[in-house]
């Protein structure tokens, strides 16, 4: 399905040339380079400890490189950590909207702090809860909602203030197979208005919803295509067998 | 301005809705109040004393009745010999003896002196020192009685004595209440504030939330002052319920000083407060690692502060570190306003000092919080 559309020919929003992070000796991202084309849906995919968040933290602002060039949305990671941070929307890996709010509280306060108005904010509510169907549940603290819930009102609220692009760490972790269909379709809606979509995932037939995905092992990117192009390359004939093929040369520890 | 009324409405929701903070911030300190100022006395009474009176004559009974009669001490026993009595010291019953040596009333009689033994138990320090000085108090007492029984008194004292009339000033009655309440008070105020505002933000750590705001656009100003309201308007009630409610109608302290003043110094104190708070929780990543700095600090604040024992008694390095404790100068302007009716020229130099503290730990808090790592 989207596969179809070219998105190769958009300007790019993310861009890192040489990007590594190092902790005291160890080095969790190693010289990694590619390009993210705007509208796309970018798969960041590699084995636990690989070094996806460390990536991916990099990208939001959250975390300085230790050496190499990256641009998102057109700013400096080193430099323009506040401004990228303007332009993105970011789904930790742990739930992070408040437990102790309701629904309504956390879109309100989330709102508020991107700098949207009343009218704004009350619109985004409305229009957010009956996407969501949870119209019914708006009162209610968000930590007594369901997980598969929590992510989808996660995603929501991370897309609230309509960014360029929006970083996902394993949105549907522990999430059920319905939900997960789910929350896909709520990432096609937004990728159908123009966000560019970011995520990490395990799940292999989340991987073939991405336009193009990119393998990181070890901290270095080895390989990275559309999921049809990686599996003719690796003669595999799911994504499955293609993660194998080269999760298996990995020498770290998973954790 | 917007993003703070945002982050301010946050905050109180999640402060009025959490069923255990609340009771822990508004009425432990109410409770500790009312109580320890009872506790917190420094009149030494109960005074366990064993006698060992070796001459049973009317002298010798005279005084120890005045010695029982006087209600400092309590008559724990009565032996005949000191290895006795020193047994009882032995078993704790007993925190000084005063042994009567054999002959006492004849030799006050004809060689108009007399030695008596007074052995104290120094083990607890404040018992010893005070009851020993309360004893020597009652026997010189005793010796002036007697000797004027015996002397005629003459036209002129043939021995000049200086009487010492003591008077009180600012607490007549030296009641410690008086003494107690305020410095109280403000220790329970910088425990609340400080410490619960730190264990708010590494909350926010430790849940993983903090993430989430550190990858939108806030600023960190704002997001630190977003914490420190909240806490600084706690602060406040907690002050005025302690001062209006239990030092006013339960210990029927009014303060002498301007009102204004206090809660000008106190507005500032716990700007300084919160800083210091907001310090430790940038330096701890979990509440656990916070309640420890936390409880450090805190025995600090307390011991070194002036509030049991007078920092001018302290040695010198003592003393630096208690010049360097925000608690010190509040504790001491709250004494000084409260029980004196000192005005602002008192306590301008305290003032000065506690908008230091507050410049410094709240630079150094806003620098040390890192949005990007």
């Amino acid at each position: 399905m989207t596969d179809l559309i070219n998105h190769m020919n958009n300007p790019p929003v993310i861009s890192c040339k040489d990007l590594s992070k190092k902790f005291g000796s160890f080095t969790a991202v190693d010289n990694i380079s590619f390009e993210v084309k705007a509208g796309e849906i970018f798969g960041f995919l590699g084995a636990n400890g690989a070094g996806k968040t460390t990536a991916m933290r990099m990208f939001c602002g959250l975390s300085i490189p230790t050496s190499g060039a990256a641009t998102v949305a057109g700013f400096d990671v080193f430099k323009d950590t506040e401004k990228i941070k303007k332009n993105i929307g970011y789904m930790s890996q742990k739930f992070s909207l408040y437990e102790d709010l309701t629904v309504a509280e956390n879109i309100t306060f989330f709102g508020g702090i991107y700098g949207l108005s009343n009218k704004q904010i009350k619109e985004k509510t409305e229009e957010l809860l009956g996407r969501l169907h949870l119209e019914n549940q708006a009162k209610k603290l968000v930590r007594s909602l369901p997980l598969g819930w929590k992510q989808k009102l996660s995603f929501s609220v991370a897309i609230l203030h309509q960014p360029k692009i929006v970083f996902l760490d394993e949105p549907t972790g522990g999430v059920d197979p319905v939900t997960r269909r789910q929350f896909w379709d709520l990432i096609y809606e937004a990728s159908d208005t123009g966000v560019t979509i970011f995520v990490t995932t395990h799940y292999m037939d989340e991987a073939e919803y991405c336009n193009r995905i990119s393998m990181m092992v070890d901290g270095a990117i080895k390989a990275l295509d559309t999921p049809a192009n990686l599996k003719k390359q690796f003669s595999a004939d799911s994504m499955d067998a293609v993660f194998y093929e080269l999760a298996r040369g990995a020498k770290r520890k998973a954790d | 301005m917007r993003t703070i009324k945002f982050l301010l409405q946050k905050e109180f929701r999640q402060i009025f809705r959490n069923k255990a903070l609340l009771p822990m911030i508004l009425v432990l300190p109410i409770i500790q109040l009312v109580i320890l100022p009872l506790a917190a006395d420094y009149e030494v009474k109960n005074i366990s004393i064993a006698i060992v009176d070796n001459d049973h004559s009317p002298y010798s009974r005279k005084l120890i009745s005045t010695i029982t009669a006087s209600g400092y001490f309590k008559l724990t026993g009565y032996t005949a010999s000191f290895k006795q009595a020193d047994q009882l010291i032995e078993k704790d019953q007993a925190d000084l003896i005063i042994e009567i040596p054999a002959g006492f009333e004849r030799n006050l009689v004809r060689e108009n002196t007399e030695k008596l033994f007074i052995a104290v138990n120094a083990i607890n320090g404040v018992k010893a020192g005070l009851g020993g000085a309360y004893l020597n108090r009652i026997i010189a007492d005793f010796n002036t009685d007697t000797r004027l029984e015996w002397i005629q008194p003459g036209r002129y004292n043939a021995v000049p004595q200086i009487e010492i009339a003591p008077s009180n000033w600012f607490n007549p009655f030296m009641n410690y209440r008086f003494f107690m309440v305020p410095g109280i008070l403000a220790v329970l105020v910088t425990m609340v504030g400080g410490f619960m505002c730190a264990l708010n933000i590494v909350k926010e750590k430790e849940v993983g939330t903090i993430e989430q705001i550190n990858v939108t656009p806030i600023r960190k100003f704002h997001f630190i002052l977003g914490k420190l309201i909240p806490f600084w308007v706690i602060g406040m009630f907690v002050f005025t319920v302690g001062l209006f409610v239990v030092a006013r109608l339960i210990y029927g302290i009014v303060p002498l000083g301007s009102i204004v003043l206090l809660y000008g110094f106190l507005g500032v104190y716990l700007v300084a407060l919160l800083g210091f708070g907001l310090l430790i929780s940038t330096y701890s990543d979990t509440q656990q690692q916070a309640m420890s700095i936390a409880f450090f600090f805190i025995m600090i604040f307390m011991l070194m502060s002036g509030l049991f024992t007078p920092v001018d008694s302290m040695p010198g390095w003592a003393k630096m570190i208690a010049q360097f404790n925000p608690v010190t100068y509040f504790i001491e302007v709250m004494r000084m306003i409260v029980l004196k009716g000192s005005g602002f020229s008192d306590i301008k130099y305290h003032l000065l000092k506690i908008v230091a503290f507050a410049v410094v730990l709240n630079t150094w808090a806003v620098m040390n919080y890192k949005k990007t790592s």
